[in-house]
């Protein structure tokens, strides 16, 4: 046991295999990226920033079910409905998403019968007041608008397994 | 009795029970959509299919198929009835699965969802999934007025409401045309119904084809808070359940109450919740130079106060309206008694009752529910149907079980029930006291004989003879036995029994409410307070100051010189008693608007400005005190069982009649009270009433 020891200190065999550990690390590709002007993988499953999207004739589709405030564990959904002046359909009057205390579970995305509350791959949509952090209707919707394609390619990315 | 077996067990139920009724007695549960207990058997739903022995070897509708209808076995056993074996679990998903076929998946949109029988017993007994492929069937939504808002395509053909509505509502209005697929409910050429029941088809609706058009898509059955309380619309304290979401009453409910108003209420009980949101006094105003302005409570109290303490107590008076508790009214007699006040009264109407006489001489003494066991009824100068819609149901229910001879004196009007009309006049009421028409005899020879009086009939001049008159017809046809008190005052207000039980009346040397009118009108009142009563005629009291303590912007607060801001029935916890004598208590439900407090609170402050204040400082010590002076108060839900001696002395047939002609108060069944009139709904079911709406072009 000494004399492995002591073979093992006289070769510097502790040296060795740490330079050549450190050496395989500096010649493998780097996993560090260059953030903001470079973005890791996304899973489509990826629970991030929430949106409310629209069908492809622009119509909204949420129709106030209420079935993703009832889920929701964090109680962060409040929504008012009532018929919509036009045509009498059910429509949210109000629908607010309260960011902060959103604990981004999904539930809301997996209740929606409609597939209208969808939870997208963006997050980064850090603020500086938490205010801005109260989501309301019309910035779930302008959310929809803008993610649309990520989130349609996600859902159908996933749709094979549900 | 007959014995069966249930699911093995053996009970012994009435001969003329149903299956479903004996499996229910035995604890089993059987699922139905069609079967209503307060309803005809249809049996067309076919849920409630059980499988029997001693019977057709086939699924049995329980519903349909009574006791009697199974044979014992071979050597006597009792017949077996199972609703657990796998033919009725077979038989139930296929009847699942038929009623499916043609209804939408639109739960998500559905203001049933959550509540729906469908919904629940697809979950219980249905199967996971459909077969079937083809396109579903999809009907066109009728017009049935502005109260039930109809999907047809969700409609599964139970045709509950078209028996409710031939049944107790006694409108012939709903019906189903069509066989087969084309089947389909509807009103006669899509005209609304016109019953003041309408309402309950909700209810009684088991999926979302028949919904409330005011409630529509606004709140779901899980977010609300249920409260059980007291309707005050009218005089029969209907058991309602108030669901309320945050601050606001979102939609009322009835709760069963077998000796009150079974499971059913009147529209304008339904449907007045629009108007506890509209034409709300949320804080206190004080007029100053002809304008009335917001104050601070202390401000409103020091007006009233220097008002008060300028004049003479036998120039203030108070007056009681239709919505008003027994605790404020309580109150509000305190402090007219610390003033040394006589000038009280809770009959803004006018009418001849007096707590004097005894209780028996003012409520509907048999009881409602009372008024099946009748066998004769005369209704004086009453509308039931606009007075109190519930109470006409029962009548009805009464005459459709048995037969009921009843006769009217008073307005001839469709009362959804065939009787003898006698006239219009205090002298048709005096003949019927005198013998000398047919229906005296029936009445005589009646054994639990009912003459119900309206309020109506007991206002004016002829109040006291019409009161005179009908006891003595009480009394003349033996009304009035050792167990049967026929004699009933139906009231049409919620407050007025509850008052008249506290005493708020003149005291001794008091001017009631016409005394009042004409000692304001030639300068001889000074100050009134007006418990939310709007139903007089304000000009008279044009240079008194008024003190208006109620929930609405209606008359009393257009008139008022100071208002203080009450709440309404949902938002305080107040006793109210009905036409009966039934001493019942509201529950509160949300919070008032605003600063304004509930009325006992409001009056107990005022009392500490106007000298002493009175001896409570909370509800409960209010309801000490009120039941020291008032035990019966304390006996809540306990039927009255007053005195029928009372009547007997009121029983002398005056020498001299004033002619006068016996009709309801009650012109607009939907807005008698402000609330009402604050209700856009009720606006619009009025303007119906009265002959249509009229609608722009968009």
């Amino acid at each position: 046991m000494r004399a492995m020891q002591f073979l093992n200190s006289l070769l510097l065999k502790e040296f060795v295999s740490t330079f050549f550990l450190a050496m395989r690390y500096f010649f493998k590709p780097k996993p560090t990226i260059n953030y903001p002007f470079e973005k890791g993988y996304v899973s489509p499953r990826f629970r991030g920033e929430h949106a409310l999207r629209r069908y492809p004739n622009g119509e909204e589709r949420c129709i106030a079910c209420k079935l993703c405030e009832a889920i929701c564990p964090a109680q962060a959904i409040t929504i008012e409905a009532g018929p919509r002046q036009n045509d009498g359909t059910r429509r949210t009057v109000r629908y607010d998403l309260d960011m902060v205390k959103c604990i981004y579970c999904g539930f809301c995305q997996e209740a929606c019968p409609v597939d209208a509350i969808v939870e997208g791959p963006n997050f980064e949509f850090a603020t500086e007041t938490r205010e801005e952090l109260y989501f309301d209707k019309e910035k779930l919707l302008a959310n929809g608008d803008r993610w649309e394609r990520e989130i349609a390619a996600n859902l159908d990315a996933d749709a094979a397994y549900r | 009795m007959a014995n069966i077996k249930v699911d093995g067990q053996e009970i012994e139920v009435p001969d003329h029970y149903t299956l479903m009724q004996a499996c229910e007695e035995a604890g089993a549960e059987v699922p139905r959509f069609c079967y209503h207990e307060r309803l005809s058997v249809a049996g067309n739903c076919r849920m409630c299919l059980v499988e029997v022995k001693g019977g057709p070897p086939k699924p049995a509708a329980s519903c349909a198929m009574s006791v009697r209808d199974l044979r014992p076995g071979p050597n006597g056993e009792a017949p077996e009835v199972f609703t657990n074996t796998p033919m009725v679990k077979k038989a139930r998903e296929g009847v699942m699965e038929f009623l499916l076929i043609n209804h939408p998946l639109d739960c998500p949109i559905c203001d049933q969802a959550g509540e729906c029988d469908l919904q629940d017993q697809a979950m219980a007994y249905g199967v996971d999934s459909s077969r079937y492929q083809e396109n579903k069937r999809a009907v066109e939504d009728k017009y049935i007025g502005p109260l039930v808002k109809t999907i047809m395509t969700r409609c599964i053909h139970c045709t509950r409401c078209v028996r409710f509505t031939t049944e107790v509502a006694g409108i012939s209005e709903l019906g189903l045309i069509g066989r087969g697929e084309d089947a389909e409910i509807t009103t006669y050429l899509e005209q609304a119904m016109t019953s003041e029941l309408q309402g309950n088809v909700i209810d009684l609706c088991p999926v979302g084809a028949l919904t409330s058009k005011p409630y529509e898509f606004t709140a779901r059955p899980w977010e609300l808070n249920k409260t059980e309380s007291i309707d005050v619309m009218d005089a029969v304290g209907s058991n309602i359940r108030v669901d309320s979401r945050g601050r606001e009453v979102m939609r009322i409910m009835p709760r069963i109450n077998e000796a009150v108003n079974e499971e059913w209420i009147s529209d304008k009980t339904r449907f007045i919740w629009d108007g506890l949101k509209s034409q709300r006094l949320d804080k206190p105003y004080v007029k100053k130079s002809k304008k009335l302005q917001a104050a601070s409570w202390n401000d409103a109290f020091a007006a009233v106060s220097r008002a008060v303490k300028k004049t003479s107590a036998d120039k203030i008076g108070a007056i009681a309206g239709d919505l008003a508790g027994v605790e404020e009214m309580f109150a509000l007699k305190g402090i007219m008694e610390q003033l040394g006040v006589n000038n009280l009264d809770c009959r803004p109407a006018g009418s001849a009752l007096e707590p004097s006489k005894g209780r028996a001489s003012y409520i509907l003494n048999a009881g409602i529910a009372g008024i099946e066991d009748a066998d004769a009824i005369l209704i004086v100068g009453s509308n039931p149907r606009k007075e109190a819609a519930i109470v006409n149901a029962r009548i009805r229910k009464a005459w459709r079980a048995s037969g009921v001879p009843i006769a009217v004196v008073g307005d001839q009007d469709d009362l959804k029930f065939d009787y003898e009309y006698l006239g219009k006049g205090v002298e048709s009421l005096a003949a019927v006291a005198a013998g000398d028409v047919e229906f005296a005899k029936t009445l005589a020879n009646a054994e639990r004989p009912m003459i119900i009086v309206g309020e109506g009939a007991l206002t004016g001049t002829a109040g006291k003879d019409v009161l005179a008159l009908a006891s003595s017809i009480a009394k003349g046809s033996g009304a009035l036995s050792a167990d049967w008190n026929g004699f009933a005052v139906l009231h049409n207000a919620a407050a007025r029994v509850g008052g008249l039980d506290v005493g708020f009346v003149p005291a001794k040397g008091g001017l009631d409410r016409a005394g009042m009118d004409k000692a304001a009108a030639g300068g001889d009142l000074d100050v009134v307070f007006l418990l939310g009563a709007d139903d007089i005629d304000m000009e008279a009291y044009k240079d008194a100051f008024v003190v208006y303590i109620g929930s609405h912007g209606d008359v009393g607060a257009h008139a008022a010189d100071v208002i203080l801001p009450g709440v309404t029935y949902t938002e305080k916890s107040a006793t109210y008693v009905n036409t009966a004598g039934l001493v019942q208590q509201t529950t509160r439900a949300v919070f008032g608007p605003g600063d304004a407090k509930e009325d006992w609170a409001i009056l107990r402050a005022l009392s500490a400005h106007l000298g002493e204040a009175l001896p409570y400082d909370n509800l409960n010590q209010l309801r000490g005190a009120l039941y020291a002076q008032h035990p019966h108060f304390a006996d809540i839900e306990a039927p009255a069982q007053e005195d029928a001696k009372a009547i007997e002395k009121l029983a002398k047939v005056p020498a001299k009649i004033k002619k006068a002609a016996l009709s309801t108060p009650i012109n607009d069944f939907y807005l008698t009270n402000p609330i009402a009139r604050a209700s856009a709904v009720m606006a619009e079911c009025s303007q119906l009433a009265a002959g249509g709406v009229n609608e722009a072009a968009e």
